[in-house]
């Protein structure tokens, strides 16, 4: 099978639904002629026209504000925000407006619509282009907060969100996005939204994560498997609605659990995945939960950023608490 | 057509009924109203009027939650709404109940939207209206993508998003404008200035003399209207949707107008504004300027008023008591449209929700 890039299978997921169904429209900044600042967009106004793929004034609010009405009425419109930090500038209209026209009309108003956002770190960007945000939505009920990991999953996943009838936020971490080229089927196929992976079986411990962070969280667990300890690994995929089933299957089977991610600590997915365990089977646990997380401050400058987010020290730092704890 | 915005810079007020009933003839007999039209906009001004006054009765008898009254801007929203088709999208504030009603939403479903029933802010199937805007401008944008779709879907639709004078302070005000000039799609932006943010006057709010001259900056064309004046609201607006559905681009129109109640029934406006400042704007009341006109035209009497008010006192009264009998849909419902499908943890709290009541 030919092997993709993430951001290849990005572009890729996009052409084929823009193919399949001409209410498919692109719109934000710089994603037509440039093919935006990653190339995820790369050709895709040369193909389908400037009807249908819109280099937009630069006003993020605007973007999604507009995408709110365009699929309101009828249109099923992918916004790209350059950077995940510019997200605030939106706020009301993601929360506020995207995530409650279903409810708010009763149902006779739908918001099916894709934002596309490049976010995490370790790239060396200037401020506010590698915070993870992904917490804030998370607490807008109305919306579906999804993150890939890898290319094959990237694909599916977005034709999932494209396709859905409700706001998906599609959160794509910078630094996989030419990391590696994996196997990526030619034709379109969706994966499930709200469905976890596991992606590495073990019974010693689970590690929950997403995004950014999957590929050291892999590596690490395939270090510990060469001293004779089996991590078992989550790539959670979905972050709202969150896999609640496939995180207590793996805890009832192992009894310890390290959640990672590159978010600051206090209220993000971690929080909410330790609320749901201590609910769900707190009698499971043998140890206590353990966050390897950004700590509570802005994301750092550039000198700071590699101690400020997990990496492969820090997480095998965890790894031991949490296996040595009796 | 008497083509206002070539005619007429945005910095003019236009008027064709002053506030004595004297009117332009030029003006008018270029409109060429018919009658029905005329008796159509006095049907709904008054209507509007007394039911206004009605719900602010019914919000004192605890009967309604919070209410934004509209009074003082029956003209501007009957002569905008009126020269909509019904293929036409209105995208509305919560001050506009009487454009939502003009354009489909019935007095059952308005009820059943201030009573808290789930789906009172659900449009109509057949009606092409957006459900009631609580944020300031953050419809704005929402009608420019609607607009936008129609054009997109080549549609022969034009959408109107009605907004107040505090809106044209808000980002999304600014976005949704020139988002709309740079796609050239077909909008009108109707912006209601009747003086007040809640306490904040007008010349609080901007330092631009107009809210139409800020039309220049964005490449569009924007007209200074009388908002209580029924007809020349009616021909800006009629004249503003014709310009956009034949794709000659967006136009921002200020209509002139007054609240003459408080904010909502939640707010007190004794506290920032004075009687004598109410009083004024009360002389140039819409209905009763647009009754003189009716009447000097022979059109309307004393007594077809008092007939018509007592008619719309009973219907209001009877909707009001047909609707306090209408059973609550069931408190769960909350759960079904927050997505197309509750997700699994929904679910389950949708069950525990439903049994603790049904306990």
């Amino acid at each position: 099978m030919r092997k993709l890039t993430m951001i290849e299978a990005i572009r890729e997921a996009m052409e084929q639904e823009m193919e399949k169904d001409q209410n498919v429209i692109i719109l934000g900044e710089d994603v037509g002629v440039n093919g935006g600042v990653f190339r995820a967009t790369d050709g895709l106004q040369k193909k389908f026209g400037e009807d249908r793929v819109f280099d937009t004034p630069l006003a993020e609010s605007g973007i999604i504000g507009t995408a709110v009405g365009l699929a309101m009425n009828g249109m099923r419109p992918i916004a790209e925000i350059q950077f995940l930090g510019f997200i605030y500038q939106t706020m009301d209209q993601i929360c506020a407006q995207a995530a409650r026209m279903r409810y708010r009309s009763g149902g006779r108003f739908t918001v099916p619509m894709v934002i596309r956002s490049p976010f995490s770190g370790n790239v060396r960007s200037p401020e506010l282009h590698s915070d993870s945000l992904e917490a804030l939505f998370m607490h807008s009920p109305g919306l579906k907060v999804v993150i890939p990991s890898n290319p094959y999953d990237a694909k599916g996943l977005l034709i999932s969100a494209i396709r859905e009838e409700d706001p998906v936020l599609f959160f794509e971490p910078m630094k996989l996005y030419r990391s590696s080229r994996e196997e990526v089927p030619e034709e379109p196929y969706e994966i499930p939204i709200g469905k976890a992976s596991v992606i590495k079986e073990g019974e010693d411990a689970t590690i929950a994560t997403y995004g950014g962070t999957v590929p050291m969280v892999l590596k690490t667990a395939q270090a510990f498997q060469e001293k004779g300890i089996n991590l078992e690994v989550i790539d959670l995929r979905t972050i709202s609605p969150i896999d609640t089933e496939a995180i207590k299957e793996s805890v009832d089977k192992t009894g310890r659990l390290m959640i990672v991610h590159e978010a600051v600590k206090t209220g993000g997915v971690g929080a909410e995945i330790a609320t749901i365990v201590s609910e769900e089977c707190l009698y499971s646990l043998a140890a206590p939960i353990v966050r390897v997380t950004g700590y509570d401050t802005p994301y750092p400058v550039q000198t700071v950023e590699d101690d400020w987010l997990p990496n492969v020290e820090r997480i095998t730092e965890g790894v031991e608490n949490l296996l040595s704890y009796q | 057509m008497i083509n206002i915005f070539e005619k007429h810079q945005p910095t003019e007020m236009y008027q064709i009924v002053n506030e004595r009933g004297e009117y332009n003839e030029a003006a008018l007999n270029d409109l060429n109203l018919n009658n029905e039209l005329l008796q159509n906009m006095h049907y709904w001004m008054l209507k509007g009027r007394i039911m206004d006054q009605r719900f602010l009765k019914l919000h004192r008898q605890g009967r309604i939650g919070t209410y934004g009254p509209f009074s003082g801007q029956e003209a501007a929203q009957v002569g905008s709404a009126l020269a909509l088709s019904k293929t036409d999208w209105v995208v509305p504030s919560y001050r506009e109940s009487l454009v939502s009603m003009i354009h489909g939403t019935s007095l059952k479903q308005f009820l059943s939207y201030l009573k808290g029933y789930f789906g009172g802010n659900r449009p109509p199937e057949d009606a092409k209206l957006f459900p009631i805007q609580v944020i300031i401008a953050g419809q704005v944008p929402h009608a420019v993508g609607c607009a936008w779709a129609s054009k997109l879907k080549k549609e022969d639709s034009v959408t109107t998003v009605y907004f107040g004078d505090g809106a044209t302070s808000q980002g999304d005000f600014h976005e949704g404008l020139n988002f709309a000039a740079v796609y050239n799609v077909p909008i009108v932006f109707f912006c209601q200035n009747n003086q007040w943010a809640i306490s904040t006057p007008f010349e609080k709010q901007t330092t631009s003399e107009t809210i139409a001259q800020k039309a220049i900056a964005y490449g569009m064309k924007g007209v200074r209207v009388d908002g209580n004046d029924v007809l020349a609201c009616y021909q800006v607006a009629k004249e503003a949707i014709e310009k956009a559905r034949k794709g000659e681009g967006p136009t921002l129109i200020e209509a002139v107008t007054y609240r003459r109640e408080s904010h909502t029934t939640a707010d007190d406006w004794t506290k920032y504004r004075s009687q004598e400042d109410v009083d004024a704007w009360v002389k140039k009341d819409p209905i009763v300027r647009f009754e003189r006109f009716l009447m000097n035209k022979g059109l309307l009497t004393t007594e077809r008023k008092e007939e018509m008010v007592k008619q719309f006192e009973e219907e209001i009264e009877k909707a009001v008591k047909d609707f306090e009998g209408t059973p609550l849909p069931p408190a769960h419902e909350t759960f079904d449209y927050v997505y197309e499908k509750p997700h699994p943890q929904l679910l389950k709290q949708r069950e525990e929700f439903k049994n603790r009541l049904e306990r």
